[in-house]
């Protein structure tokens, strides 16, 4: 689903990751960790092609990325759910929404959608604040609404960045139990993280593999995680 | 084309969801709807002159059209002598329809303005005038013949007089176009201002549209109809104030200049009524580069 050949990435002449090579598999659980600063959004956001490598070939769904342009590079985005660490939101727009948002960019019809829409809020447990506005969402509130709406065009892939950094320790096991079941449902996760107490917790219940990123390289983790 | 028809397919659409990912914006919405009520209304009465101004000269060209004046100078004693010949040669002359002698009284009201209603004519030494209708005589050709049969005689044809008059109209009416023209310009020109206002505001807003799938297409749409609705909204606002104030304006009639013969007859009363949907397609074309350009630096 996403294969990195020695992907590189530079910023004004500074490389901020070289020669990462991987392929997620559909259905496969991968955890990313490293320290604040690492590069894991970086890594994320050349997994959703909102960064274009700099060298090497990154492959989503079989298409490299640097072969689309920016049309390209937003219908394969529908194919990808991503829950993003600072939760974008419509601020103007009510939950119900925000979480459409991505029906209504792709000109499908909401109404059509309405059943999946109501499960889906009551999956994520959002029920009562259909009609709030972002603004008024806890921090764990925020997340849900941001996984719903990654999931509501039934994505292949689920990236998340981040995804318990704003939200207690109880929030955080009911995101992931989420999460869980998204995997058991056949969809590819990759969680960017440097909570290593979430990886743990995860692994209870899910085969997931640990990536972390360090000295700009993607290693596999030790088995200490 | 298929995109261009699908870019208006897009603004009349009335896709309420689409239309909603965009927030109201206070001051954008507010300066391109008071740009198109004012450059409308400044339209409207450019329009309404280069109309008045194509009349004038269009009056001014009929107005002595087919008609010259035959002005016979010679002494007192010789006058009647010399008038009768100059007479006699345009009879004869193919083309001219009439000739007549400027009668005594009709002449002395000609100088009236300069010597007062009680000139003695008969003692001074004016030219004798004649009237000549026709439009098809060959006044080349007629004025050698005078020359040669009477050299005190001059052809007049007022084209001397017409000429600057119909100019200066024609003139005025290309003024009012480019005026036209500059207003649309100018109108354009804000409202690219206004759309990359809006736009740059809104950068959040366009970056949770590219994260969920938004096309380029998609996020410059949502713009582009509420910048071409406001200034639809806008145009026909202008439009209505500037032809209830040119209805306001006094008429002279038939004696109208460019100033009293400012307004709209009959059937020039639909060219204003091109004014708002000339001011969408500038709004529109306004938006769709202004998207282009700050879509593309976004990315």
């Amino acid at each position: 689903m996403i294969e990195l050949d020695e992907v590189a990435y530079s910023y004004g002449g500074d490389a901020l990751l070289t020669a990462m090579s991987l392929s997620l598999a559909p259905g496969s659980f991968h955890f990313l960790t490293g320290p604040s600063g690492s590069g894991k959004t970086t890594f994320l956001k050349l997994c959703y092609g909102a960064l274009v490598p700099t060298e090497g070939q990154l492959r989503l769904f079989d298409t490299d990325i640097r072969d689309l342009n920016r049309d390209g590079i937003a219908h394969l985005r529908r194919r990808v759910g991503v829950v993003h660490q600072d939760c974008q939101f419509l601020d103007h727009l009510p939950v119900t929404e925000n979480i459409a948002l991505p029906l209504t960019v792709s000109g499908q019809s909401v109404a059509e959608h309405g059943g999946n829409l109501g499960e889906l809020i009551s999956w994520v447990g959002l029920g009562a604040r259909a009609q709030a506005l972002p603004p008024e969402l806890s921090g764990g509130e925020r997340q849900r609404v941001a996984l719903a709406r990654a999931l509501i065009q039934s994505p292949d892939i689920v990236l998340a960045d981040e995804p318990t950094g704003n939200v207690d320790w109880e929030m955080s096991q009911r995101l992931l139990r989420l999460l869980v079941e998204l995997n058991r449902m056949g969809k590819t996760i990759l969680i960017a993280t440097h909570d290593l107490s979430l990886i743990r917790a995860a692994k209870a219940h899910v085969q997931a593999r640990v990536l972390r990123i360090s000295d700009q390289r993607l290693k596999l983790a030790g088995a200490d995680l | 084309m298929k995109t261009v028809l699908a870019l208006v397919r897009g603004v009349l659409s009335t896709d309420a969801q689409a239309d909603r990912v965009v927030p109201p914006t206070g001051f954008t919405a507010r300066l391109t709807l008071f740009t198109a009520t004012a450059m409308a209304f400044l339209a409207v009465f450019a329009i309404a002159l280069s109309l008045a101004a194509g009349q004038l000269a269009q009056n001014w060209r009929d107005a002595l059209a087919g008609t010259a004046t035959l002005r016979v100078q010679a002494p007192i004693a010789e006058r009647e002598v010399q008038s009768s010949r100059a007479l006699a040669i345009l009879q004869q002359t193919p083309g001219v329809a009439s000739a007549r002698l400027i009668s005594e009284d009709e002449q002395k009201a000609l100088l009236a303005p300069w010597f007062g209603p009680d000139v003695p004519l008969a003692g001074l030494p004016v030219p004798q005038l004649i009237e000549v209708t026709g439009d098809s005589y060959d006044a080349a050709g007629l004025r050698l013949r005078l020359q040669a049969e009477l050299p005190g005689a001059v052809l007049d044809d007022h084209g001397r007089w017409r000429a600057p008059f119909v100019r200066a109209a024609g003139r005025l009416r290309a003024l009012a176009w480019a005026s036209i023209f500059l207003i649309f310009g100018a109108m354009g020109g804000m409202i690219t201002l206004a759309a990359n206002a809006a736009l740059s505001a809104n950068v959040q807003i366009i970056t949770v549209l590219r994260l969920v799938g938004a096309t380029d297409a998609y996020i410059a749409q949502a713009f582009v109809r509420r910048f071409t609705l406001r200034a639809l909204t806008g145009a026909a606002i202008g439009t209505a104030f500037g032809l209830f104030a040119i209805a306001l304006l006094p008429r002279a009639g038939e004696q109208a200049s460019v100033l009293t013969g400012l307004g709209f007859d009959g059937s020039d009363w639909l060219w204003p009524l091109l004014v708002p949907p000339i001011a969408g397609v500038v709004a529109f074309v306004a938006t769709q580069y202004a998207s282009r350009r700050v879509l593309g630096s976004l990315s």
